[in-house]
């Protein structure tokens, strides 16, 4: 198997670089099972409905019979184009998110970063009688996401596309990280700007990190973080006793967070 | 400090870009020419590339930062200033990212155009500048994805533009694409050809093994021949008693059956050339059953016409998935397969859209014409077959042609 990259870096002509997380098989998966039953559900929907027209046909002599043969022949017609023509006509329609991807967040681009083309949206689809062999257990297009480094089916490569998450997010509110903590450090702008000048950007991210993400750490691991980082940055600038007395690891953090990346106060 | 990263990285959820943690600083002061970079920049003042207009209130003296570290190689931007000032921006965006994602088809005004460029070319500059500056994940991450969509949108293929043509793509494109790919239809008529021979030739030394090549769900064919035409030409035919249904059931399955021929050309043509030598394995052995048994009249007014289109189209199907083989050996070229795959999806498409039209004509006349079994029809039907397939070889080789240009005579 090959490594796996769990994102697609794409680097723009204007030289802006960025990075695109791939969607995994079991996301893809759920988003299938999702598809599946909407495809069953509207060919059921179908059936049910050219049933009830050949019933309602049925009362006429010779248009009875014509009308059922027809809306039996229909429904398999339209069995097979729903069951070909759905991811086509959905992708195509809202920009490569099925139903099923939609709920999951999931949308097919081009390999590139581009938006997926007509053909490309065809070609990935009419591929996907070949991912799901042997019948419709999907092996080789699980095989073949095992093995690509960017988690493609064939229908993919073939294509020149691959599924990427795609998650509605909105910048983190720092005023929130801060808000109603007063920042004792401001009392001493000298201190601070020292502070601010012996922090390397790479110290200043892992704080600001560490600020955002502290709900989600365990109490323990929350409290030894916190506490390496305090002791760090004590280091780096002495604030006196008067200051800091009575200041968690955290507090002591946060002040330092809030030195870092609000605006100055001199 | 390294163990904290490292804690911090696995602790991480599995969404956030792997390498973005332990990506050093590599710029240095000395080796960039902007004030910002060689540390004339003051935090709450102005940053690299922000608004001019900003100068004047910004040029209160401050406390410069001019570090003497060395590992101070960078600074920090501003951040809270600096998303309170382009949040506005990254909305308007955002936006009009969703305006689009709603409504795909519509095409937006040139203004409209021009500010989404201007939004897309800001948003970028401002997520280099959070990279560079900063480094903080979240507003990165926003950012990321936000550009993301926008480059999306903006970088399309000009060429998925062009508008489709159904009567040009059919008295023109269809025929000269078949024809650029001939050897590979070559290929797949031999295949399906020997497989016919084999077909026959294996029928011929053990006819007993008839039920091992007939499919269950063609069980009709083992019936003797002789049998089967009395029975068939005694039969009254009804028009409507399950043509519909039974004329829809052939058309998907040969339509699945030409997809998958294509499709499994991807497995560098095996899959494609075992279809095909099945297929005519199939066609080989009712064939040489129908002859021996001296019904190659009645074998001819059934098979030939629908026929004379359906073995066309699984023949194209065939070629669409031998084209795809080649392109998977990518012999004479040195391009990458993704390359390679961008310059034959039109031509596949072209290929697997005709024979999608020749096989729905197939289905109509196999399920309206083929069954009727009446034999003062026979020679109708065999001539109907005879000017198809004569039709259908012509359009192929001599449609989209270009005609010679007539030429102005001195006289």
């Amino acid at each position: 198997m090959l490594s796996k990259t769990t994102t697609l870096i794409i680097r723009t002509p204007e030289g802006v670089t960025f990075e695109v997380p791939i969607a995994s098989p079991f996301c893809r998966c759920i988003a299938l099972a999702l598809d599946v039953m909407i495809v069953l559900a509207i060919t059921i929907v179908l059936a049910q409905l050219a049933g009830a027209l050949s019933v309602a046909a049925s009362t006429v002599p010779v248009l009875g019979e014509v009308m059922e043969d027809f809306g039996s022949g229909a429904t398999i017609v339209m069995q097979f184009a729903i069951s070909i023509g759905y991811g086509m006509a959905t992708e195509w329609l809202w920009s490569g998110r099925t139903l099923g991807k939609r709920v999951m967040g999931l949308r097919v681009i081009d390999e590139r970063g581009f938006s997926l083309g007509l053909k490309q949206v065809i070609i990935r689809n009419l591929f996907r009688v070949l991912d799901m062999l042997p019948s419709t257990f999907y092996l080789l297009g699980g095989v073949s996401c095992f093995l690509t480094k960017r988690c493609q089916r064939i229908g993919d490569i073939a294509a020149g596309t691959l599924v990427i998450r795609e998650v509605e997010s909105s910048p983190p509110a720092f005023d929130e990280l801060v808000k109603n903590e007063r920042n004792s450090f401001a009392a001493l702008p000298h201190l601070e700007a020292r502070l601010r000048r012996r922090t390397s950007p790479e110290e200043a991210r892992l704080v600001m990190d560490a600020m955002t993400r502290r709900d989600e750490l365990e109490p323990a691991a929350r409290l030894q973080l916190f506490a390496q980082l305090a002791s760090h940055f004590r280091e780096k600038a002495a604030f006196p006793d008067e200051i800091t007395i009575g200041l968690s690891d955290e507090q002591y953090v946060r002040n330092v967070a809030s030195t870092l990346f609000r605006r100055a106060s001199v | 400090m390294r163990d904290m990263i490292a804690r911090m990285a696995e602790d991480r959820p599995v969404s956030q870009p792997r390498g973005f943690w332990l990506v050093p600083h590599r710029r240095t002061a000395s080796s960039c020419s902007h004030p910002v970079l060689k540390n004339d920049w003051r935090p709450g003042t102005r940053g690299f590339g922000e608004e001019p207009e900003e100068q004047g209130e910004e040029a209160k003296p401050r406390l410069a930062l001019r570090s003497p570290l060395p590992h101070t190689a960078g600074v920090i931007l501003d951040v809270q200033k600096f998303i309170d000032r382009e949040r506005g921006y990254w909305d308007e965006l955002a936006e009009l990212l969703r305006l689009q994602d709603n409504q795909p088809d519509r095409r937006p005004p040139l203004d409209e155009a021009k500010r989404f460029h201007y939004l897309y070319q800001r948003t970028s500059s401002d997520l280099v500048k959070l990279k560079t500056f900063a480094g903080e994940a979240e507003t990165t991450r926003f950012l990321e994805r936000l550009v993301a969509r926008a480059y999306s949108r903006l970088h399309e293929d000009g060429g998925e533009r062009v508008p489709f043509r159904p009567w040009q793509w059919l008295i023109r494109t269809f025929p000269s694409t078949f024809r650029r790919h001939w050897i590979a239809f070559a290929l797949s008529c031999g295949t399906f050809g020997i497989g016919a021979a084999f077909g026959a030739a294996a029928l011929k030394l053990d006819y007993q093994s008839k039920a091992d090549f007939i499919p269950p769900q063609f069980s009709h064919l083992n019936e003797k021949p002789s049998k089967r035409v009395e029975r068939e030409e005694k039969q009254d035919f009804d028009a409507f008693q399950g043509r519909h249904a039974f004329s829809a059931q052939l058309m998907t399955h040969n339509t699945k059956v030409t997809i998958l021929t294509m499709a499994a050309g991807f497995l560098w043509g095996i899959f494609t050339i075992i279809l095909l030598f099945y297929n005519g394995t199939l066609i080989g052995v009712v064939l040489f059953d129908y002859i021996a048994d001296g019904q190659g009249t009645f074998l001819t007014a059934w098979l030939l016409p629908h026929g004379s289109f359906e073995l066309p189209a699984i023949f194209i199907g065939g070629q669409a998935g031998l084209v795809i083989a080649r392109t998977m050996f990518g012999w004479g070229t040195n391009l990458r397969l993704r390359e390679r795959f961008t310059r034959i999806r039109g031509d596949l498409l072209t290929l697997i859209g005709g024979a999608g039209l020749l096989l729905i004509w197939a289905g109509i006349i196999e399920s309206f014409l083929s069954q009727y079994h009446d034999p003062q029809f026979y020679p109708w039907k065999i001539g109907l077959g005879a000017v198809q397939l004569t039709g259908l070889i012509l359009y192929l080789t001599l449609g989209g042609r270009k005609l010679p240009r007539p030429t102005l005579s001195s006289d």
